[in-house]
């Protein structure tokens, strides 16, 4: 685990271009995904084709009940597509066993969620630490790195408070130091802004802004237009389909 | 994650939720003690009554006569009849005929009124020999027993037990008063030890005297050779059964009786006695344990319960901790280790308190408690067995659950 860590490419030095030389981050090739609850099926994605490279900075937008989290959750190897293909840099994801999803997600990927989803019990370092423990780093380096993650997201006087001591966007602020203190290749932010005011939300817009800009793959998914304004490439879902773009910040489709 | 984190997160989140852990050990702990204190009295007092008949006389068989039919056909019971003699005692006290036999004391006894100066008291005068003191395993706190000699000077002396003292003299010295016993002016030559009442008799009420000085001065009557009883001691617990075979068959000779069942007397051991009493006591152990066994089984559904909640309420947590990266096995460990902790700090809260009670509850209610090992590892591994299972059990569920689904769940 420790070595694979040591693989990915240090600070600064990843490419801040999308060049086609590896494999796409992400490729979903016709996925599906549908919930059964009783008797009733619903389809969320109904077939979902697309294509991330490393380093961009894409906005999945759609109204709720698009299907927009549950393809988020498919691409976070949180659940599994009923059908189609879901390749994350090059490896088919369906032939992964559980511990190596729980590997990929603690190594590979940061999540950051609408509802923060943060361990109330635990103090806001032990909370950006959570990641490291699993990927069993020693506990000295755990405190060191996760100090320095709270300190880019401008919380180094807020490591000893738990989450409910913490304004809303404090907590946001808390879970993206989470997401990124394993250095992660790729970033997936679930409406990361939906329960914040519009100062906090434009501090954490500008968080994940600039690890953008630090190299990092961002999938950024939201209903709000000027949310997906910041990123460099929109994709519209509706009714578990990608739909073309026409007329970016009418939202209108066909 | 390696074993030291796992410990560190599962006692972690034991100290977060002080509350709900609590509980969980406060219920391990009443449960456990319980069982620990109730198989402890049941224990206890197996234990007391099993002490109380063996300080009648270790190792020691008793020979009664059978029943006597008189001229007019009216049966005695067993005892009534004259059957057992000096002659008898005197055989078996033979080491060739019976060498398992340790010591022989044939008693004659009978209700008497003593007169000390102005005090009188009426008790059991047992005429025996000096043999009795070691069978009926008893000791002399003042002055000296029986000896030989005095049995055959039929010598006017006697042998007070502390009751019997304390009833004639109050607090003065017995040794060297007389005793009046029917008209006998008898000297007292010595006090018995304690031992307590057991069953009908009281073993500290009597006056012991030689059997000669009975038989020809005290009862007198036509046949002054009879004993009520033969009291034997066998050599050691294991040769009790040879002893009593011995007896029986030197008995049987004795007296020309070819078959068994007609035979004139009856041999009874204290063992017979013991083992009668303790099987009654027994019942009430497995009585007292079962109710304690349903407190605990009472407990332990607590436990369940705030266990199979605690879980649930955090299935959440679960989930987040997938989606960080955690496996299904590092899941279950944690919730192992604070089950665990849980379980063991309650078994062990519940045998301290246990203990407690155990020194403590004799004093209060004058009960032996006998701690028993195998209730308390029992209690101890039920409890852990408890938070394992039911801790561990919806937390492997929870950790098998798609991470989105953990964390969508309310």
């Amino acid at each position: 685990m420790t070595a694979e860590h040591a693989v990915l490419p240090a600070e600064g030095t990843r490419s801040h271009t999308w060049d086609a030389a590896g494999p796409p981050v992400i490729e979903l090739d016709g996925v599906t995904k549908t919930y059964r609850t009783g008797t009733l099926e619903v389809d969320a994605l109904r077939g979902v084709s697309l294509t991330i490279d490393e380093g961009e900075y894409v906005a999945v937008m759609g109204p709720s009940g698009s299907g927009k989290s549950t393809l988020m959750h498919i691409l976070g190897c949180l659940d599994v597509p009923s059908g189609g293909v879901y390749r994350l840099a090059g490896e088919d994801v369906s032939t992964l066993d559980e511990t190596r999803l729980a590997e990929i997600r603690n190594q590979r990927i940061g999540f950051v969620f609408q509802q923060f989803n943060l361990l109330p019990t635990l103090t806001a370092w032990r909370n950006v630490e959570l990641p490291l423990v699993y990927a069993g780093v020693e506990r000295h380096e755990r405190r060191e790195r996760a100090l320095a993650a709270l300190d880019r997201v401008g919380l180094s006087d807020r490591v000893e408070h738990r989450p409910g001591e913490l304004s809303g966007g404090q907590q946001q602020r808390v879970a993206t130091a989470r997401a990124l203190v394993t250095d992660p290749a790729l970033i997936l932010a679930d409406e990361p802004t939906g329960n914040l005011d519009s100062s906090s939300a434009a501090d954490v817009l500008g968080l994940i802004d600039e690890l953008h800009r630090a190299g990092r793959t961002i999938v950024l998914i939201t209903h709000e237009p000027d949310v997906a304004a910041a990123a460099q490439r929109t994709e519209r879902i509706r009714d578990g389909r990608i739909v073309p773009v026409t007329d970016p910040g009418t939202g209108g489709h066909r | 994650m390696n074993t030291v984190e796992t410990f560190r997160t599962g006692l972690e989140a034991v100290r977060a939720h002080r509350l709900r852990s609590g509980l969980t050990v406060l219920g391990i702990t009443i449960g456990i003690a319980a069982v620990i204190l109730t198989v402890g009295l049941g224990e206890g007092a197996q234990q007391q009554v099993a002490a109380q008949i063996s300080s009648l006389g270790a190792n020691l068989l008793i020979v009664t006569p059978g029943s006597s039919t008189s001229t007019a056909g009216i049966r005695g019971g067993f005892g009534s009849a004259s059957t057992l003699t000096v002659a008898d005692a005197t055989a078996l006290a033979s080491p060739t005929v019976a060498p398992d036999i340790a010591a022989v004391a044939p008693t004659v006894s009978r209700s008497e009124t003593l007169t000390a100066g102005t005090a009188n008291w009426t008790t059991t005068v047992v005429g025996t020999n000096p043999s009795w003191l070691s069978v009926r395993a008893r000791t002399v706190s003042e002055g000296r027993f029986l000896t030989q000699a005095d049995l055959t000077q039929h010598a006017a002396v006697c042998v007070l037990a502390p009751t019997t003292a304390q009833e004639l003299f109050g607090g003065r010295d017995p040794v060297g008063q007389t005793v009046d016993v029917a008209a006998v002016p008898l000297t007292v030559v010595g006090v018995l030890t304690p031992v307590g009442a057991s069953g009908s008799s009281n073993q500290d009420d009597q006056a012991v005297v030689p059997l000669t000085t009975a038989a020809t001065r005290i009862f007198g009557g036509a046949n002054r050779d009879a004993v009520n009883q033969i009291l034997l001691e066998a050599t050691s617990t294991q040769t009790l059964s040879a002893a009593y075979q011995e007896a029986n068959d030197e008995l049987l000779a004795l007296h020309g009786i070819t078959a068994p069942a007609s035979a004139d007397f009856s041999i009874e051991s204290q063992q017979s006695l013991i083992s009668t009493a303790t099987s009654v006591d027994r019942t009430l152990t497995v009585l007292l344990a079962g109710i304690a066994g349903i407190s605990l089984l009472v407990g332990g559904i607590g436990v369940m319960n705030i266990m199979l909640v605690s879980v649930t309420e955090r299935v959440r947590e679960i989930g987040l901790r997938k989606a960080l990266g955690a496996t299904p096995r590092v899941i279950r460990r944690q919730f192992l280790v604070e089950a665990s902790v849980l379980g063991l700090v309650g078994g062990v809260l519940g045998v301290g308190l246990g203990l407690v009670g155990a020194v403590a509850l004799p004093h209060l209610v004058h009960d032996p408690i006998a701690i028993s090992g195998a209730a308390t590892a029992g209690s101890i591994a039920v409890a852990i067995a408890i938070g394992v299972v039911f801790g561990v059990y919806p937390a492997s569920r929870a950790a098998h659950l798609a991470p989105i689904d953990a964390l969508r769940s309310e």
